[in-house]
């Protein structure tokens, strides 16, 4: 700062320290107001594992239960369906489940504990929209002739497997997430919780 | 007589002593001078202020009966949605109030979209008017902010899977997206937190700023001057008084002029308010009469009519480039298809402003542009189909290629000579 003779820089040198701790002030202020925004302590705690009995879940069908406040699907695949998961591979952006999207313990062909019951998020990971399913194959899926079952993301058209493994050239960027989830017994599940916790 | 008229004129005194009454309106109405040949685009500035008020004061009334809680009430209904039912049936005048409200946000669109579009015909971006443009701009990107905040309040099916959508669009920013729509959505879903949020800033933070945004708007105007279908300026030619030749005060002849629109306005209004609300599906979607249902996506979801365009785009980018996930760039291409607006005054190199002496380049260009537009507008309300991709990735370039080649098209166009002064049919 230059200084002549017209002004005063003992009071000028006070104004800028005044201006630089009121701006201090005000960006400080600025943290409580900003972190009020995030999620409560009570939006933390939320969110307990959720237990599920699947021995009525016959194969080829599908039930959806709620986990934290998200749709987690669980679908008794059938051999068929189990089947197809090979031949889609080629058509699928990560179909040996390369990217983070699941727990060790299911990344695999499968992606699941047990080959024939896959636990999923259905959430699409584009943008957050719950994908219908689409067990039909062939042409009556309405999707292409030689679908072979799977998810159809109603929002932005991404399709994904009958393991959750979303397709080539679709919006959607990853498969869909497995929770951690583990089994207590033959027909009870236990989602948001494995045996690493 | 004169002694109540001598009242009168010592109160206006007293207050012209303590606050500039008559100068604003002098400046702003009374001796603000406008092109004397405005024609039937005009209207929708003054009409855009009017729904601005509907809103306000509808909104206001609304704000009285309706609750923002995600919870469930004791016949297990969301207790917004069930406020909003109950405005529907219980409360006096409260449908409406309540589509007034809903009629008013489409007919804000539909007026301000009109409104640019005008811009756009009569080069009203230009020099000296590129920050009345910015200001215009940044109340539409405020307007949308506003419509996307409100749609969530009615927490319906479309409510909560649209406001899904539109948070998880930040998530797409690389390194800081996925903490960003936690952070606006307040929970790890969109919840009871959102929608509180979503109301604060639907009834008070956006309305706030858009009126501030509008008074900028109009003070910037009132300093330049209005443009008019010729595109020239009526400041030039100047009679001795220092008045424009081709001016007019905006009080009396432009208020008048605009009261016929509003009555004109008022009356297509009131008939949507009263014998076609939803519109077809297209004001209120027939999703969003069902309560909001976090575990499933209605098999048919799109927004409201006017953020399809966009929301096509959006759609649109299914593919990777350099290694940015598709899921990136269609948020970028979609960003990118509103805010390349702004940029209109310093793309356009044309000699001229109004579409009235442009050449055949720009004309076919804009053609183009608006039919690409409508086409995105009406895919972005259909499901997608591999085709219906080809077609809204075709309009998608055209869409850009409309603003990106136009310094290109606009230079190298063909003009007619402007006129001295403005003419009049």
């Amino acid at each position: 700062m230059s200084c002549d003779d017209k002004v005063d820089c003992g009071r000028r040198r006070l104004l800028v320290a005044t201006a630089a701790a009121g701006g201090v002030a005000g960006v400080a202020v600025a943290v409580p107001f900003v972190a009020s925004m995030l999620p409560s302590e009570r939006a933390k705690a939320a969110g307990a594992p959720v237990e599920v009995d699947i021995s009525k879940l016959a194969p080829g069908q599908m039930m959806t239960v709620e986990w934290r406040g998200k749709p987690v699907w669980i679908i008794n695949r059938t051999k068929e369906q189990l089947e197809s998961l090979a031949k889609v591979a080629d058509k699928l952006a990560d179909p040996k489940s390369d990217k983070n999207m699941q727990p060790d313990y299911a990344k695999n062909e499968t992606r699941s504990i047990k080959p024939e019951i896959l636990v999923a998020v259905g959430i699409c990971t584009h943008l957050g929209c719950s994908p219908t399913e689409k067990f039909k194959t062939g042409a009556e899926s309405g999707i292409e002739a030689d679908w072979q079952g799977g998810f159809f993301c109603p929002c932005h058209g991404s399709t994904f497997d009958l393991a959750g493994r979303v397709y080539k050239s679709k919006p959607a960027p990853d498969n869909l997430e497995i929770p951690p989830h583990m089994y207590l017994g033959d027909a009870k599940l236990i989602i948001g919780e494995d045996k690493k916790a | 007589m004169s002694k109540v008229n001598a009242i009168l004129q010592g109160t206006l005194n007293w207050v012209d002593e303590r606050f500039p009454l008559t100068t604003l309106w002098k400046e702003h109405l009374a001796e603000y001078y406008a092109p004397k040949n405005f024609n039937f685009w005009y209207f929708f500035g003054s009409l855009a202020m009017l729904v601005l008020v509907i809103q306000i004061v509808t909104g206001i009334l609304l704000t009285m009966h309706f609750k923002p809680d995600a919870s469930l009430n004791a016949s297990g209904v969301p207790v917004a949605f069930a406020s909003v039912e109950y405005i529907m049936r219980d409360v006096p005048w409260g449908w409406l109030i309540r589509y007034m409200h809903s009629t008013g946000a489409s007919a804000f669109f539909l007026v301000v979209y009109l409104h640019m579009f005008r811009g756009m015909l009569y080069g009203s971006y230009r020099k000296p008017r590129e920050l009345i443009w910015i200001f215009g701009m940044i109340i539409f990107l405020a307007l949308m902010a506003e419509a996307f905040f409100g749609y969530l309040l009615p927490w319906g099916q479309m409510s909560f899977w649209g406001a899904q959508v539109i948070v998880n669009l930040f998530s797409a920013i690389p390194l800081i997206g996925p903490d960003l729509s936690l952070w606006l959505r307040g929970d790890y879903v969109v919840g009871d937190a959102t929608l509180n949020r979503f109301f604060a800033f639907h009834v008070v933070a956006v309305p706030m700023v858009l009126l501030g945004l509008v008074a900028a708007h109009i003070i910037a105007l009132h300093e330049v001057g209005s443009n008019n279908p010729d595109g020239v300026e009526i400041k030039k030619k100047k009679d001795a008084n220092g008045i424009p030749l081709d001016g007019i005060p905006f009080h009396p002849y432009y208020t008048v002029k605009d009261i016929v629109g509003v009555i004109v306005f008022l009356m297509v209004f009131s008939i949507i308010v009263f014998f076609m609300p939803e519109f077809g599906g297209y004001f209120l979607e027939y999703n969003n009469f069902f309560p909001a249902d976090p575990l499933v996506t209605p098999p048919h979801i799109a927004p409201v009519w006017y953020f399809t365009p966009y929301y096509s785009i959006l759609r649109a980018v299914n593919f990777s480039v350099f290694g940015l996930e598709a899921k990136f760039l269609g948020v970028m291409a979609m960003g990118a298809s509103t805010l390349i607006i702004a940029l209109l005054p310093w793309l356009d190199r044309s000699p001229v402003k109004s579409i009235r002496y442009r050449g055949p380049l720009y004309k076919g260009f804009l053609a183009a542009f608006v039919i690409s537009f409508f086409i995105l507008g009406y895919l972005g309300m259909l499901g997608p189909t591999p085709m219906r991709t080809i077609v809204a990735q075709i309009c998608s370039v055209i869409y850009f290629a409309f603003f990106l080649l136009m310094p290109i098209y606009s230079s190298l166009d063909k003009c007619q000579p402007e006129p001295d002064r403005v003419t009049s049919k």
